[in-house]
């Protein structure tokens, strides 16, 4: 109960000002880290849809559910860590790319099921889409090879099946 | 029907039956005075600086349930607010605060007088408003009293900027009283299985302790929570922000509870084995170590909060929702169950308690010499007959007006308990007199609190308000003197007061009565002159004992049961 572990949150704000800084100024107010936050705008415009990514106990979880709950823009809050569902984080990263090194940055890129999505004579800059693990295992295949640049969405989640988080406030 | 942003301002403040407006002029703000000008039904109340608005707007609100209402300009104006605003926000206050803000097409140039207010007050108010175009000034108002005054009440701040408030563009205005928020909805868990498992569990209990704060107050239960608790025969402690929700006069009532609260009632906390907590959020001055806290009790908790739940002590049984409601509920389930109740064990229980009261934790040694805080307090309550309204600031005088003066209804006693801001008061008091002045309101402070709001004695002036200031004066920050004592081998740090100035001549240079008492025969004869003068303003300095400490003390991080008593307590009773 009272261990760390990572948890994600999606959460349904209005499209308003000073929403974004509402939560995000839950988080330190109230002592909580934010991992990672993603925020873009839903199928109706006066909705936004954030993913956060937290380190905390569960019970610290369940207080900080209460209090996102508590804040007047936000529509609706769902833990997703307990129950099924699917995660995506899309990767930009720009890489040295050698005469040497091209062949076996093409096959990483194959492998992992990345993209090569701009090359100059020096560089390539590859994007690839996955669960969190999948990334940083991409990251980590690369070895010896120069990033130049790096950057990372925020994980993105949705539950599995017919469940949705609904505006039902 | 065609209106100015201004006028819409004050319409929708008549259409929430707003009666006085706390405030002071200032550039960004001068249309919406104007239009105030020409309004008959508001009355405007012109504080000497903006955190007296606040305060002002906040002792009225306790005073008498309804928001209390702010009006302030751009810049050092709404900065000025922010403590009265936190002060509102910890104590779950209703309050609107509108604020000026700089015309839209200077917003974000470092215009003059131009502060980020809703950034500024974000984290100290329950929500708000930045208005961005003329046509939802209406429809702002109306959601920010909805949010400010329902679910768990708090402080609104609507931010308009100048250009929307210009006379001379006038719009079409209706006020819908009925409107929704799609985001905000006031949660409850109630049904009637639920509270009626609660009702079991409570006539269960064999040592049951009833234990409410000031959510009683904000959900005017008072009268359910007597009829509940009157019913039960049980007993019954309250937090500082709950004392007056039930009369203290009555035998089950052991007094207020946590770091200076009663023996018996810290006693009956540690050893109850059914604990209803309502309307109170087990704040950290009431538990004492979280460890320790109730250590044999199941725990049912009632509160309109959901995030008051289980957030500092987990509880067997939630029920969240409207107080008075869950009360009336309760009390007919109650009824229901009583013939449960094991009456053998609660007699041992009362016994026991009565055990702890033999105690005699307040008791404090009289003095003919020097004046004791405590008996100023007492004085009070038997000349004023314990029916004033009172306020306060912070330190040891706040303590003792919550131990002596035993406050027999809700909304009396107006003090703020969660942030603790000196300066509190006197502004407080303005605002309950005004909410009702034919009552007698007394501010008891002390002379370093009072000396951070002193310039509302000329607001107090202006409006002919009889206000009553009690000064507990020992020269010294009491409660920090008492802290170093304790715990810093008395080393006084900065807690000494060494330019005090003539308080009685300071009261009389803003226009009022000021009296000195410094003399313990006089005490009585002396603050019955005072109080009996019907529309003036009295200062009353009373010199007190420099030395006196607030007893019974939890502590920080010991439980209810590691209480230090004052060196008076009878030590010959037998410990639990």
């Amino acid at each position: 109960m009272n261990i760390d572990k990572r948890h994600i949150i999606s959460i349904l704000v209005e499209n308003e000002f000073g929403s974004l800084s509402r939560i995000a100024g839950l988080f330190s107010a109230r002592g909580y880290n934010i991992h990672c936050l993603s925020v873009a705008p839903t199928s109706d415009d006066s909705i936004s849809r954030m993913t956060l990514v937290t380190n905390c106990s569960d019970t610290k979880a369940s207080q900080l559910m209460k209090q996102l709950d508590k804040l007047v823009d936000v529509i609706n809050v769902k833990d997703l860590t307990d129950e099924t569902h699917i995660e995506r984080e899309m990767l930009l990263l720009k890489v040295k790319s050698t005469l040497k090194q091209r062949d076996e940055l093409k096959r990483l890129t194959d492998i992992f099921r990345a993209r090569i999505i701009d090359v100059t004579d020096t560089t390539y800059t590859i994007e690839l889409t996955g669960p969190t693990e999948k990334i940083l295992a991409f990251i980590d295949s690369l070895g010896k090879i120069k990033i130049i640049e790096q950057v990372r969405s925020g994980a993105l989640g949705i539950s599995r099946g017919s469940e949705s988080l609904e505006i039902k406030k | 029907m065609k209106l100015s942003g201004s006028e819409i301002i004050i319409e929708s403040l008549k259409k929430e039956g707003v009666d006085y407006i706390f405030g002071y002029p200032g550039g960004a703000v001068l249309h919406i005075y104007d239009a105030l000008f020409a309004a008959k039904d508001i009355k405007h109340v012109l504080v000497r600086h903006e955190q007296g608005a606040t305060h002002a707007a906040d002792g009225y609100a306790r005073a008498c349930n309804k928001p209390g209402v702010v009006l302030v300009t751009s810049g050092p104006g709404i900065t000025n607010c922010v403590t009265g605003i936190a002060t509102a926000h910890m104590d779950s206050i209703p309050m609107i605060v509108i604020s000026g803000q700089v015309s839209r097409h200077y917003v974000g140039s470092d215009a003059f007088q131009e502060a980020d207010a809703t950034g500024i007050t974000r984290p100290i108010c329950k929500h708000n408003f930045l208005i961005n175009d003329r046509e939802s000034i209406a429809e702002t108002f109306r959601k920010a009293f909805i949010i400010a005054t329902t679910g768990r009440p708090g402080p609104v701040i609507i931010d308009i900027p100048k250009d929307l408030t210009d006379p001379n563009i006038k719009i079409n205005f209706e006020y819908k009283k009925n409107i929704k928020i799609r985001s905000y909805k006031v949660k409850t868990n109630e049904c009637e299985d639920k509270i009626q498992d609660a009702a079991k569990l409570i006539c269960s209990a064999k040592k049951p302790m009833i234990y409410s704060g000031g959510g009683v107050v904000l959900g005017k239960a008072s009268t359910e929570l007597t009829k509940l608790t009157k019913l039960l025969n049980f007993p019954i402690t309250n937090t500082l922000m709950g004392l007056g929700a039930y009369p203290s006069s009555d035998s089950q009532f052991l007094g207020m509870l946590g770091m200076h609260g009663t023996y018996e009632a810290n006693m009956a906390m540690h050893n109850c084995d059914v604990l209803l907590a309502v309307g109170a959020r087990f704040d950290d001055r009431v538990t004492g170590d979280t460890k320790q806290f109730c250590p044999k009790a199941k725990i049912i908790h009632i509160d309109i909060d959901p995030s008051s739940i289980s957030k500092i002590i987990e509880v067997d049984h939630s029920l969240i929702g409207n107080t008075k409601k869950i009360l009336k509920k309760l009390i007919t389930y109650t009824e229901k169950h009583k013939k449960t109740i094991d009456r053998e064990a609660i007699n041992k229980w009362w016994k026991k308690i009565n055990s702890w009261q033999k105690k005699k934790c307040l008791s404090y040694s009289k003095s003919s010499k020097v004046i004791k805080p405590q008996a100023v307090i007492e004085t009070l309550h038997k000349i004023s007959k314990g029916k004033s309204f009172v306020t306060s600031d912070v330190g040891q005088h706040q303590m003792w007006v919550a131990q002596y003066y035993k406050f027999d209804k809700p909304n009396r006693w107006i003090n703020s308990g969660g942030l603790g801001t000196m300066g509190f008061g006197l502004p407080a008091a303005i605002g309950a007199q005004l909410a009702f002045p034919k009552e007698q309101v007394i501010c008891v402070t002390g002379e370093a609190s009072i000396l951070m709001c002193i310039q509302e004695l000329s607001t107090c002036l202006q409006y002919g308000l009889p206000v009553k200031v009690i000064n507990l004066n020992n020269r010294y920050m009491g409660m920090v003197r008492q802290w170093q004592e304790f715990f810093y081998e008395g080393r006084y740090a900065m807690s000494y007061m060494d330019a005090i100035p003539d308080f009685a001549k300071l009261a009389e240079s803003f226009g009022h009565i000021g009296m000195v008492i410094d003399k313990p025969e006089n005490l009585e004869k002396d603050l019955t002159t005072a109080l009996g003068y019907k529309n003036r303003l009295v200062f009353v300095d009373v010199i007190t004992d420099q030395t006196e400490n607030v007893y019974p003390m939890i502590v920080n991080g010991k439980g209810h049961h590691e209480m230090h008593l004052a060196p008076s307590a009878n030590e010959d009773i037998e410990l639990a």
